[in-house]
């Protein structure tokens, strides 16, 4: 059973992803800039620019192209980039760290401050506090992640400069290291001043990736816990004389955490999506920076590159948010 | 003996990373002193500076001429000057090109630069194979023979630019036996060249660490390491500036550059550099009006457009040569004359009841206020009778359209030319046959061709300005204005502004 359920999400994800390599194919060729066009020196022929257009396959009709590709895709040959001339699976992997170290940070920040922001607001549901909570969360939850980027190369950048401004590492004293997982590794290896260098860096984009992402879970978690603490176990221990804030934490926050999680999962996508824009802001060299590269030079191979690895990221996190959420709910869990 | 609770415990360890975090801040800042950190405004995507798109992006050369050396150098002004070649020339008839190859250089590997590398890599430039973009030159000679210092060669096809685009695009020298053994991948991991820095570290999208080449052989570099910080976003590198955090930037709004140089601990330089902004007209519908195109370029006040909008960054042209170019005409002028725009437009029967319509493109947010000009050039048309309707794209549209001979009757582009000769501005955007030029006219091509190949190099730039005076006339395109690079840096360094617009490393020294 577990083994025909494996193979049904396997062949889901392939099938999505083919979808999604269709998709991107067809609308890079359909989309305008052409870029032969782009590369085209001032003194060359028509001959000169059938040769670019045939030194990069681009003379082949859209099917055969997409065949061609697809066929690489298929035996790990995602092809060379334009602009990078280099392989591409190589450059996600060099850069997929980084922008996956990002979203990690950015997804516990957001669940521990989403989740303080809710239980705070649950414990304080009757009073002014409780509506002044909601009243600033609301304002969290209409600033986008942009935005609070720049507020805070304004706040934590310039006016007190607290942590780096751009990039992900101190560039002289990036080093020594045997992964691209630069935080991971470097306190794994014990080097704490490399470690803390790292973390610095990842402070801002880190914060405007997780703050839009706590207002959601904020909300939706107050919600469920307000719905939760009106239950008859809950009325049950607070008869028993359990304190309120025990009620939330011990008892509410158990059955409250489900929904919260799945809908953290799918937001969780949003925020790998929204690295883009912010990783380009602080100069941080993840996939998300190198796909505004990408589409600016019209690095065909480079963006269904990015864009497949993007799916294909969906998909994992949709998985694991399943079985975490399978996993919390007994009733799931046995069908 | 002391004892914590779990909450003790787990304060003390958020306190513990949080001072770790901002301490390790505190490496960034330690590190100023013998390194100069440039917040620069484009990515690094390849070390090879000949080949591949990265070759011909003008604002990437800082970076090549940090590490690599062009065969034939070139001052801030423009000017050339000996660089690997320390001599060069064509013979009485032009059909040779003879070279002196300087003596005494190292690559960054300890090897000895030689003649071999010099032909080596011209050879490869013309190669067609290798994928130069400005192959086209490189293969004007050829047959190249060495004795000693010098290379002779022969010329293939007589192209006057040959040696300027030796201090150009694409034309560095790259190390034979290097290459050969390490290959295109192994180059592009670990890069040498001869150049003032050496490659130390390289992160793509982030950061490129240099260096200092003690051997080289214009004398150490004034920093030990020299960091490139590749921060596109231009709030960012006002951000990075302003802070501290690097000592250089360029690119920067003019609002904020007028602030920042006045800023305590921070100076600016503004240069008019060798790019310009212009109106490309297509020689289709409205604009087979001679009437028509006059009064739109007579209709516009480009000092208006440069004081107003570009807060006085901007120098005013009537040509596609820039003061600095080597075919410049002071006395070529389209003046500002609405009348004279209006009489023009009511010699076709239009007017400001009955106003010509036609499409300009422009990009948003590419060039500085790009799309405000158009704005602002659309609403000076409307007085004079011409209604414009916008259409904003993308760059990487404009070059489909462009190399489709496809561009609206009017399009808003931009055009570099470091070398200052005519060819590279006037030529490539005015001349029929070239994959630049939307204006495809007999007249002009006829007076543009014989140019091409001129051995006389005072009749050359005398045609060219004749060139340039006759387009002028006939109002085959709108040259706009001369853009001002703002550079802003720490106020104890010194800084030497370079027309190219390349901030290179080498220019930048403790005041």
């Amino acid at each position: 059973m577990l083994a025909l359920q494996a193979l049904h999400r396997l062949l889901m994800a392939a099938v999505t992803l083919f979808g999604v390599a269709v998709v991107v194919f067809v609308l890079l060729r359909v989309v305008p800039g052409d870029p032969v066009a782009m590369m085209i020196a001032p003194g060359a022929s028509p001959e000169d620019v059938a040769a670019l257009r045939a030194r990069y396959g681009l003379d082949l009709s859209i099917p055969e192209q997409f065949l061609v590709w697809l066929g690489g895709v298929v035996t790990g040959d995602f092809g060379t980039s334009i602009s990078l001339r280099r392989d591409v699976l190589e450059l996600l992997s060099e850069r997929l760290p980084a922008t996956l170290e990002l979203a990690v940070a950015a997804l516990l920040v957001a669940m521990l401050v989403g989740g303080a922001v809710a239980v705070a607001g649950t414990l304080a549901r009757r009073s002014v506090l409780g509506s002044a909570i909601d009243g600033f969360n609301g304002v969290m939850l209409a600033i986008p992640d942009f935005v609070w980027a720049l507020a805070l190369v304004l706040g934590l950048g310039v006016m007190v400069p607290l942590f780096p401004l751009t990039g992900r590492i101190d560039p002289t004293a990036a080093d020594g290291f045997s992964s691209r997982f630069y935080l991971v590794e470097s306190l794994l290896t014990l080097r704490f001043e490399v470690f803390a260098d790292v973390a610095s860096h990842m402070v801002m984009p880190t914060l405007a990736l997780a703050l839009p992402l706590a207002a959601i879970i904020a909300r939706v978690l107050k919600a469920s816990l307000v719905e939760a603490m009106g239950e008859d176990y809950i009325l049950l221990a607070r008869l028993k004389g359990m304190s309120e804030t025990r009620l939330v934490l011990q008892e509410a926050l158990r059955n409250a955490v489900g929904p919260t999680l799945a809908l953290t999962g799918v937001q969780f996508t949003f925020l790998i999506g929204g690295t883009v824009i912010v990783e380009r802001i602080f100069a941080y060299p993840g996939i998300g920076n190198m796909a505004i590269d990408a589409v600016i030079n019209r690095d065909l191979p480079l963006i269904q590159g990015l864009v497949l690895m993007f799916g294909l990221l969906f998909i994992l996190v949709n998985v694991a948010v399943d079985a975490a959420v399978a996993a919390l709910n007994p009733r799931l869990r046995h069908g | 003996m002391l004892t914590l609770t779990r909450r003790q415990t787990l304060a003390l360890g958020a306190g513990g990373l949080l001072t770790g975090i901002l301490a390790g801040h505190g490496i960034a800042r330690a590190a100023v002193g013998d390194t100069l950190t440039i917040a620069y405004n484009v990515n690094l995507p390849s070390f090879d500076p000949t080949v591949g798109p990265s070759a011909v992006n003008p604002t990437i050369q800082a970076i090549y001429r940090s590490v690599f050396d062009q065969f034939i150098g070139q001052a801030p002004d423009l000017s050339f000057q000996p660089g690997l070649l320390t001599d060069w020339g064509w013979n009485e008839d032009r059909t040779k090109v003879w070279m002196d190859v300087r003596e005494g250089v190292t690559w960054h590997d300890g090897s000895p630069f030689t003649p071999e590398d010099v032909v080596w890599s011209l050879e490869r430039a013309a190669d067609e194979t290798t994928g130069n973009p400005i192959q086209f030159i490189w293969s004007t000679a050829g047959n190249y023979t060495i004795e000693g210092n010098r290379i002779t060669g022969d010329v293939l096809r007589f192209e006057p630019t040959f040696f300027k685009w030796m201090a150009f695009l694409t034309g560095y020298v790259l190390p034979k036996a290097y290459y050969e053994k390490v290959g295109p991948e192994g180059f592009e991991k670990a890069p040498i060249g001869t150049g003032p820095y050496m490659v130390d570290a390289y992160e793509g999208n982030a950061f490129l660490r240099l260096k200092a080449n003690p051997n080289y052989f214009g004398g150490k570099p004034a920093f030990e390491t020299v960091v490139f910080k590749f921060v596109p976003d231009a709030t960012s590198r006002v951000a990075e500036i302003e802070s501290g955090s690097s000592d250089i930037t360029l690119e920067v709004p003019y609002e904020e550059y007028d602030r920042l140089r006045e800023a305590s601990g921070l100076a600016g330089v503004a240069t008019p550099i060798s790019d310009i902004g212009m109106i490309f007209l297509n020689d289709i519908d409205v604009m087979e009006d001679r009437n028509v195109r006059l009064a739109a370029h007579h209709a516009i006040d480009k000092k208006a457009i440069v004081d107003r909008l570009l807060r006085g960054y901007g120098v005013p042209i009537d040509t596609l040569e820039a003061p600095e170019y080597e075919a410049f005409d002071p006395s070529i002028t389209v003046p500002y004359d609405p009348d004279k725009a209006a009489e023009l437009l009511a010699a076709s029967g239009y007017s400001p009841d009955n106003p010509v319509k036609f499409t300009i493109q422009t990009t948003r947010g590419f060039k500085p206020k790009d799309y405000e000009m158009i704005q602002a050039i659309v609403g000076m048309w409307r007085k004079v009778g011409i209604e414009a309707e916008i259409e904003v794209y993308e760059i990487a549209k404009h070059y489909e359209l462009r190399a489709a001979d496809q561009l609206a009757p009017a399009a808003f582009y931009n055009w570099g030319n470091a070398i200052g000769d005519p060819t590279t501005s006037t030529g490539f955007a005015m001349f029929g046959p070239s994959p630049h030029s939307v204006w495809d006219t007999d007249d002009l091509d006829g007076m543009i061709g014989p140019l091409w190949g001129e051995p006389d190099e005072e009749k050359r730039i005398s045609g060219w300005k004749a060139v340039s005076k006759y387009i002028a006339e006939n109002g085959y395109v709108i040259p706009l204005l001369q853009y001002v690079q703002p550079v802003v840096y720490k106020a104890d360094l010194a800084v030497t502004p370079n027309v190219s617009g390349a901030l290179e490393p080498t220019l930048v020294s403790r005041s």
